[in-house]
């Protein structure tokens, strides 16, 4: 005899008793379980989605109007590429890629195009290196450039929106450019008087980048004699921190220029993770209180009716610790197999539900099974401690009814 | 030794006072047999817990080998009965699910004992009650006389010096009441104190003395058979 073995075989022969507080907190993990995964899933596509539609906030000049999202940086207005280092040194959480650029109309082979200016990102490295703080500091937030750091491969900048290395004397083409002008990799082409090197001819997009050519932005400066300035920082926040307020946190960093967001197709994934969000949190609350009641209830149920059996193991010698005891660890019990069984049940439903439901594919979380375990094991313990106590502290002699 | 000095216990029920016990003495030396009578609420079971330490009284003192019982704190009195007294209760009072084996185990492990330790001694117990095949039996599985031999086996499970019975043979036939109170006398052979609570008077009669409890207070003291026999 031990005390799991006397736990043990009071949940067994009075295991239908037990059914209905065991499956509300079954349920309750359930659906806590199948959302937080789904909600994951969910919150990593929209940021592969945002990842994939490049940058998401936009810097520029006070008097720019946003005519054209892709075209923002070509209205001729500019603002101090001081901005650029102010915001990769600054504390903002959310920004996970900067993307200066200048932009001026050239005339290459008798054909309109943009010379376009981008600053790459190891120089970023290095401005905000001295000061060891900064977003190249940070760790990412939302994920979306994972993978940036470190890619060799230049033509992810049609894509990313930001490259890791570019010399002076090296540019990236458009897909359109190089068709009209017959360029391909390592091929020369004279822009405005200088000579440089066709380092890649990037992919088709569909957009104004088609048409641009990518240099240095300092060797543009020089090319346009404007300065130290640029036309646009494009952005790529986090969605998270985008809805958090970071446009207005960097409206207030850079109070001289205007922030713009994809609000709308933030907005929209926003309010879908903020709807589950919402949702989980709710049946997390339905859970405590109708978990928790029907664990209490059935608790004092299980109380009284055992009270004879509670007095014979004081009349045996039982204290009132052994007797709490016996009543938390049958909690205990009853927890665990609510979290482990509404993890499993919680996992398979987002598995099946999610692709149907939010349209992404959902892989199983384990560390879900931490949250759904440590949730039904607290609200377990915490209903049933009142009836537990209760029993501790039962008359012996009110329990026999030979008294 | 159990020693009662003036004890007594009242409660309220239903705003009324009532007078369990009133001002009750008594002395019962070790290896003692004493049959408790008296007519339905004159106290005898509330004198039975008060010897066995479950019930407080609202005077006077209860001791146990001069140590007085209800000095201790309740956790105190636990391991106090644990280690000296054994219970049997006229509904035998076996836990339901747990096997005869397992009821007996109780006890056992309640003082520390390791698991093969309390299966070898509960089954020494069952088998001197005569259930050595019905030891995985549950107690809706064995006839009442069985269900109160297993409560017997688990009474002396800890080899307890101090035996309350309250009422042991309320629910039995002529037959197997027959047997407990053998069991119980053999037992006090062994120079435990038994003290019974009982209606049946020939079951009193078995015992050395017998104190008739009327109102409260123990209204007469008379030698049982067994002191006659004796003498």
């Amino acid at each position: 005899m031990k005390l799991h073995t006397l736990v043990l075989r009071e949940i067994f022969e009075r295991k239908s008793q037990l059914l209905t507080s065991f499956l509300a907190i079954l349920l309750g993990i359930t659906v806590i379980v199948s959302i937080k995964n789904i909600t994951y899933y969910s919150e990593k596509a929209v940021a592969l989605e945002m990842d994939s539609l490049g940058a998401n906030v936009l810097v520029l000049p006070k008097s720019a109007t946003l005519q054209d999202y892709y075209a923002a940086d070509m209205q001729g207005e500019t603002i101090p590429e001081e901005y650029v280092t102010q915001l990769a040194m600054s504390d903002l959480a959310g920004l996970d890629n900067l993307s200066p650029k200048l932009s001026m109309p050239i005339e290459l082979q008798g054909k309109s195009f943009t010379l376009t200016g981008i600053l790459p990102k190891s120089e970023f490295q290095a401005k905000a290196a001295w000061s060891g703080a900064g977003i190249f500091s940070r760790p990412v937030g939302c994920g979306a450039s994972v993978g940036m750091m470190g890619s060799e491969d230049k033509k992810t900048l049609a894509r990313k929106r930001v490259i890791e290395t570019l010399e002076d004397k090296e540019v990236l083409v458009g897909a359109d450019v190089a068709a009209k002008l017959g360029l391909k990799e390592a091929d020369t082409v004279d822009v405005l008087g200088r000579s440089f090197s066709v380092t890649a001819v990037l992919p088709q997009t569909g957009t104004v980048d088609d048409a641009r050519i990518f240099a240095h932005l300092h060797v543009v400066q020089d090319l346009s004699n404007k300065g130290p300035v640029i036309n646009a920082i494009e952005v790529i926040g986090c969605c998270q921190e985008i809805s958090n307020g970071l446009v207005e946190k960097i409206n207030r960093l850079l109070p001289d220029a205007k922030v713009v967001t994809i609000t709308q197709i933030a907005d929209a994934q926003i309010k879908i993770n903020r709807m589950m969000s919402n949702l989980s949190l709710m049946f997390l609350v339905i859970i405590v209180f109708v978990g928790g009641a029907s664990i209490a209830n059935y608790m004092y149920a299980n109380v009284f009716e055992r009270r004879r059996e509670i007095g014979t193991l004081m009349a045996l010698g039982a204290n009132s610790g052994l007797v709490l005891r016996i009543f938390l660890l049958k909690a205990l019990i009853l927890g665990v197999a609510g979290g482990i069984g509404g993890y499993v049940i919680g996992t398979i439903l987002a598995v099946v539900l999610g692709p149907r439901l939010a349209g992404v594919i959902v892989l199983p979380m384990p560390m879900l099974a931490l949250l759904a375990i440590g949730v039904s094991v607290a609200l377990a313990l915490v209903a049933s401690y009142f009836p537990a106590r209760r029993a501790a502290r039962l008359d012996p002699c009110a329990t026999f009814q030979e008294v | 030794m159990l020693r009662m000095e003036n004890v007594s216990k009242t409660y309220r029920h239903r705003g009324q006072l009532v007078t369990a016990l009133n001002e009750a003495n008594a002395e019962i030396p070790d290896g003692d047999f004493v049959s408790i009578v008296g007519p339905s609420g004159s106290g005898k079971s509330t004198l039975l817990l008060m010897l066995g330490g479950m019930l407080s009284p609202s005077g006077g003192r209860v001791l146990l080998d001069d140590q007085s019982i209800y000095d201790l704190d309740s956790n105190r009195r636990a391991q106090l009965r644990k280690q000296k007294v054994g219970f049997v209760f006229q509904t035998f009072n076996l836990v339901p699910y747990l096997s005869a084996i397992e009821n007996v185990q109780i006890p056992l492990y309640l003082v520390g004992r390791d698991v093969s330790s309390q299966q070898a001694r509960a089954k020494d117990l069952l088998t001197r009650v005569g259930l050595s095949d019905r030891m995985h039996h549950k107690p809706c599985e064995l006839s009442v006389g069985q269900q109160q031999r297993v409560a017997l086996a688990r009474m002396l499970a800890n080899d307890p010096a101090v035996i309350l019975a309250d009422e042991p043979t309320g629910n039995l036939d002529p037959e197997t009441s027959q047997q407990v109170i053998d069991f119980l006398e053999e037992v006090n052979r062994e120079g435990r104190t038994v003290v019974m609570v009982t209606h049946d008077p020939r079951a009193a009669e078995r015992a050395k003395r017998i104190l008739r409890l009327d109102g409260g207070a123990i209204v007469s003291e008379k030698p049982g058979r067994t002191a006659h026999a004796a003498a």
